[in-house]
């Protein structure tokens, strides 16, 4: 039984990198279209939670359903192909190469209508265009973010992942980031993402989870989660 | 008040790009100075060049009056000069405790004769320095991590590892690149009563890099703001909040509105 718009399902998910469990027990949902935060203290295990999803955590127990097909454990090439997209916190970029062929690099399963998609990219971040000469590398905190964010929409994902998009970002690109990925989101592309500037993200998500020592604390809407006093003081710094 | 650290006219580029462009300001002695500012604004590099990681192609440093430009790290470590960096730097291999416990320098069990001649007092030195660890990672509240390997720590546990590293030291001036990137915000709440607490009871100086406004207004005084490689205002948060040209090119409505609330309380 599951719904029609359900596209991820995560199921009592047990698992880590090899040693011990970071995860234990935790589950957590996308529906189609709906931005989907996660939150909580530093070690929780958010990043690790959104990662199981791409295949880039060993899952002991539970499982990963993406879009009806059980993905647990699936290599990530694997699950790029059946839509998913992952931007990572970090060396997100090929800082050597140009904009323009980070983009040709998400777009390599692309058969065709390369240049159409990044066209469409460029409408998005009008920014990458005028820059699309340029090596990624050189390019400023939030200007990489939109490079990262624009090579992870090659290939038309159906959901996509982002691992704390904002962090080190200056006040006014946090702002510009959120409103991207409010529009990325309205091209009927589902977001789930871990941040720490978690009021903000929660201002624009439809659902959000808190997470504490690898399990589910709290699920709520994201007005609901900014709403509760308890969490408010614990989580999101009062 | 004194300076800690004053900057006069520093220039750095590399190839075409103008990174840090005759900027200069100063950091008052047991103060605690934010600096902030767009991203590529040159604040990391003119980080390096205090901290003598890279040199500057012109203009000054002076650490309490010296002139320091170009000395290298390890000789203005020795000075009291520490930094932190934006991404984590840690010993990804060794546990989060032997991370700490390598950092003051100069303990005698890295010398072999100390260790065979006078293992006792190798071994005393060894337990203070370790009671000190003891209490850097009570005091971050890390303690539950301390036998873990510090590469398996998340990127907020790094963050408070760096900031450890540097209680370990006998610092005077701790340069901090964006120790709240990436940490929930009731530890980074944590994180500025740490940095208030070790410049009120140790009298550290501090400058730090930060993008959280609520910390930067809470803690910092003053505060430089930093566009294009040089200073574009500087003052107390209040003077920047009203700033016109800081609040389009860096803080952007949002921030700006909620620091105008904030400070209307």
């Amino acid at each position: 039984m599951s719904e029609p718009d359900l596209i991820l399902d995560m199921n009592a998910l047990v698992g880590g990198y090899g040693g011990n469990d970071i995860l234990k027990g935790a589950s957590l949902t996308v529906r189609r279209n709906e931005i989907v935060v996660i939150v909580g203290p530093n070690g929780a295990g958010k990043s690790t939670l959104m990662k199981s999803a791409f295949g880039l955590v060993k899952i002991r127990q539970g499982s990963v359903t993406f879009e009806g097909e059980d993905i647990t454990n699936m290599r990530p090439d694997l699950v790029v192909r059946r839509g998913m997209s992952y931007v990572p916190q970090e060396k997100n970029v090929f800082p050597s190469m140009t904009v323009q062929e980070n983009l040709e690099m998400g777009g390599y399963l692309r058969k065709r209508g390369i240049a159409e998609k990044m066209d469409h990219i460029f409408q998005i971040f009008p920014r990458l265009k005028e820059r699309r000469k340029q090596a990624a590398g050189s390019m400023s905190g939030g200007e990489r973010q939109m490079v990262a964010m624009g090579r992870a929409l090659m290939l038309d994902p159906t959901l996509i992942l982002m691992d704390e998009p904002t962090a080190g970002l200056s006040p006014l690109f946090i702002e510009q980031t959120f409103d991207r990925i409010i529009e990325v989101n309205k091209l009927g592309i589902s977001v789930l993402m871990v941040e720490q500037n978690a009021k903000q993200a929660l201002e624009i998500a439809h659902r959000g989870y808190v997470l504490a020592m690898g399990r589910n604390r709290h699920e709520d809407t994201g007005a609901g989660l900014l709403g509760n006093q308890e969490i408010a003081e614990m989580f999101l710094g009062g | 008040m004194t300076n800690m650290v004053s900057i006069q006219g520093l220039s750095k580029a590399f190839g075409g790009l103008q990174a840090v462009n005759q900027c200069s300001f100063d950091i008052p002695k047991g103060g605690i100075t934010g600096l902030i500012g767009p991203n590529g604004a040159g604040k990391t590099t003119l980080f390096s060049m205090i901290a003598g990681a890279i040199k500057p192609d012109s203009g000054k440093i002076l650490l309490e009056g010296e002139d320091v430009s170009g000395l290298p790290t390890h000789k203005l470590f020795a000075k009291g000069l520490v930094r932190t960096f934006q991404i984590p730097h840690e010993f990804s291999r060794m546990t989060v405790r032997d991370n700490l416990m390598v950092v003051p320098p100069g303990q005698s069990g890295e010398s072999l004769g100390w260790a065979l001649l006078a293992p006792g007092k190798v071994r005393a030195q060894e337990q203070e320095v370790r009671n000190k660890v003891d209490d850097v990672l009570d005091f971050l509240q890390i303690t539950h991590v301390a036998n873990e390997l510090a590469g398996n720590l998340s990127g907020g546990q790094k963050k408070l590892l760096e900031l450890g590293r540097t209680m370990m030291t006998e610092a005077k001036m701790v340069l901090l690149d964006e120790p709240g990137a990436g940490v929930n915000r009731t530890l980074l709440g944590k994180l500025s009563d740490a940095i208030q607490r070790l410049n009120r009871e140790r009298g550290y100086t501090f400058c730090i890099i930060e993008h959280d406004m609520d910390m930067i207004s809470r803690l910092c005084h003053p505060v430089v703001v930093m566009a294009a490689g040089s200073v574009l205002a500087q003052g107390t948060m209040d003077d920047i909040r009203r700033n016109e040209e800081v609040r389009e090119a860096y803080l952007g409505g949002h921030a700006a509105r909620k620091l105008d609330k904030d400070a209307a309380k």
